[in-house]
């Protein structure tokens, strides 16, 4: 097995160097993800495509390991060493397995970042986060108040009462929830990411506040489980549920009426952010506190105290692109 | 003792009203018919799974193994569903029964033919089903997209004012009643649990009735697999995570003895219902989501130092006449 997965990713890595051979002026960005063959990263992939098609003196090597190991990870980030690439921007099995490879690489000169699942601080120069906090608290309640013009009564659907994130998110939402008149948050429940609770919990909204208007779940299995009891309540229309759901958790809902739009990173920004960050890097940037580095169309990302960025506002999906992405991820 | 098992239920029946009506002081709107009924259909499924649940506590077993059971036959469901929409929905139900009953008798094998405690065995296929689950999806939900409508449908489909899944709730009560009542089988369960020894002597097999009530246990399993999956209409390893204590408290608190052989499916229903009615209230009367956990919790307790006291004072009539003589 060991063999088998050495051998395939020194093919793959061999494939990637003879097509390399032809430009050999090109600079060479490794793209390692958790594993081949998982939607969401043939989608960042197709980002980190676009990106170097974009820059033009730039060939990604998409590769990683066949299952998501950190042990798997090491081997490819080994053999890119070998092959003397300039970049390599990973997301990470492990926060700490893959810290001494990469240090590694690091020390030959090779520009090291992180992004969607990051490596510890002394392992990568920078990470890059798809969204932050206040981004993704903003985005919950805009996504709520687009679609009432006239403001409304909406209600939060989160996970466990001590979930850290949903917290969060929910608190930075609070915080700007001025900025969208008319908008009233009437209550806050817990599904406790269980979809009998979660369905429950949004029936009692529906009987506890006839003018309710939407309702906001920032996850997953929320959000599919309060669309799917406004459907059998026959709310459609009446009730839009948003919030943070995958693509192809939520294309059916979406095709329902009972969600008209929700948010989630969008995996081909991120791969194409990365790469341009990773060339910007190439290109003699230093990534430190404070530093802003350059993302093409993305804009710039702005490090913090700890080498941390974030692309980017969550990616908004609705009936338009929804079942284009559903079959990503 | 058939006396005070008619007063069990009874009580439960009155602190169920009374229940009902506290949670209509603080909103009204909780005992509308059309709620009351929302609230029967949305308990169905955990009706259907005490039914089964019982059966295996009256043999002086449990099945810890029920909600990954659950897990796992409405996993299949749902794939099979998504591979090949066009398999008619009863034959994907009968499949899904025949599935849940097979993984029962794992338990019920292990339970009679290897004689394992039942809390060991089934704490083990617990974990084993929901492996499996993540072995054959390999962590992958199967959403709402993917389901044919007709698989979506049956459940929530209204027949003479109800939706499907209260019907099918009510026949499994029919159903499992007769079965108790009626058959040899039924009456063996709570030979069986009452005086596993006395049973022997009468000519029944302790090991093999206790085999079928854990298929029996896991044939509803597979049956609240499709209706859970098609209710939701969302698939993934961790569909009714936990929900195995959920059914094990709507027995205790229907009077069902841990110790096994007492208890009745009026029993049952009655602890599934008023475990529902809690669940469905706590969303509405607007009390912390500290507080609820608190308070089913709180229930089940009481209603559990509710059954050990009147199991208490049975011991001690018998024990006060064995003195007498």
């Amino acid at each position: 097995m060991k063999i088998l997965k050495a051998l395939m990713v020194t093919t793959a890595v061999s494939l990637a160097l003879m097509a390399n051979a032809a430009h050999a002026e090109n600079k060479k960005i490794a793209l390692v993800v958790k594993a081949l063959g998982i939607g969401f990263f043939e989608a960042a992939n197709k980002g980190a495509q676009e990106a170097a098609k974009e820059l033009g003196d730039v060939e990604v090597i998409y590769t990683g390991p066949t299952t998501t190991t950190a042990e798997g990870q090491i081997e490819v980030i080994n053999s890119l060493i070998a092959q003397k690439v300039d970049a390599i921007a990973v997301s990470a099995n492990d926060t700490d397995a893959l810290v001494p490879a990469l240090k590694k690489a690091m020390e030959r000169g090779i520009k090291v970042i992180s992004w969607d699942s990051g490596v510890a601080k002394d392992g990568r120069s920078m990470h890059l986060n798809p969204s932050s906090s206040p981004l993704i608290g903003n985005m919950i309640i805009k996504l709520a108040a687009d679609q009432l013009p006239d403001g409304g009564d909406v209600a939060v659907l989160s996970a466990t009462a001590t979930s850290t994130n949903q917290n969060v998110w929910i608190e930075e939402m609070k915080k700007v929830q001025g900025n969208y008149k008319g908008i009233n948050v009437v209550a806050t429940v817990y599904g406790d990411d269980l979809a009998d609770k979660s369905y429950r919990e949004t029936q009692g909204l529906i009987q506890s506040y006839p003018n309710l208007k939407a309702i906001i779940a920032p996850t997953s299995v929320g959000i599919v489980a309060a669309a799917q009891a406004v459907e059998d309540a026959g709310k459609v229309g009446q009730i839009n549920v948003t919030g943070l759901g995958l693509p192809s958790e939520m294309a059916g809902h979406v095709k329902a009426g009972s969600s008209k739009s929700f948010a989630i990173w969008n995996p081909i920004d991120l791969g194409y952010s990365a790469t341009m960050i990773a060339y910007d890097l190439i290109g003699g940037a230093e990534a430190k506190p404070g530093a802003e580095l350059k993302m093409g169309r993305m804009g710039t990302v702005k490090l913090d105290d700890n080498n941390e960025g974030a692309m980017a506002d969550p990616f908004v999906y609705d009936a338009k692109n929804v079942e284009e992405f559903a079959k990503i991820f | 003792m058939a006396k005070l098992l008619k007063n069990r239920e009874i009580l439960l029946v009155i602190a169920i009203i009374a229940l009902v009506f506290v949670i209509a002081l603080r909103f009204p709107g909780f005992v509308a018919p059309a709620n009351l009924a929302r609230v029967y259909n949305d308990t169905s499924i955990l009706i259907i799974l005490a039914l089964g649940q019982m059966a295996v506590i009256l043999t002086r077993c449990i099945d810890l193994s029920m909600a990954a059971n659950l897990a796992l036959s409405g996993m299949v469901a749902a794939m099979i569903n998504a591979a090949f929409p066009g398999i008619p929905i009863p034959l994907l139900i009968l499949t899904v029964v025949a599935l849940g009953a097979a993984l029962g008798s794992i338990n019920g094998l292990l339970v009679w033919k290897l004689d394992i405690p039942p809390i060991v065995v089934t704490l083990g296929t617990l974990t084993i089903f929901r492996g499996s689950i993540f072995l054959l999806s390999k962590g992958a939900w199967i959403n709402a997209h993917q389901m044919s409508d007709a698989f979506k449908a049956l459940p929530r489909a209204p027949l003479i004012g109800f939706p499907v899944l209260s019907w099918l709730s009510v026949l499994a009560i029919a159903a499992v009643y007769i079965l108790m009542t009626r058959t040899p089988i039924g009456r063996a369960f709570f030979a069986v649990g009452g005086n596993p020894h006395a049973a022997v002597y009468t000519g029944i097999d302790v090991g093999r009735t206790r085999f079928f009530a854990y298929c029996l246990s896991g044939g509803l399993a597979g049956l609240s697999g499709y209706l859970w999956v098609s209710r939701y209409a969302v698939a993934y390893v961790d569909i009714a995570a936990g929900f195995e204590l959920d059914i094990i408290a709507a027995c205790v608190i229907g009077g069902i003895s841990i110790a096994g052989g007492i208890g009745s499916v009026g029993g049952a229903v009655l602890g599934s219902l008023f475990l529902g009615v809690i669940k469905n209230a706590l969303p509405v009367i607007n009390i912390s989501p500290f507080a609820q956990l608190a308070i089913s919790g709180a229930v089940i307790i009481i209603a559990v130092a509710v059954n050990a006291r009147t199991e208490k004072r049975k011991g001690r009539v018998i024990l006060k006449k064995a003195e007498a003589v």
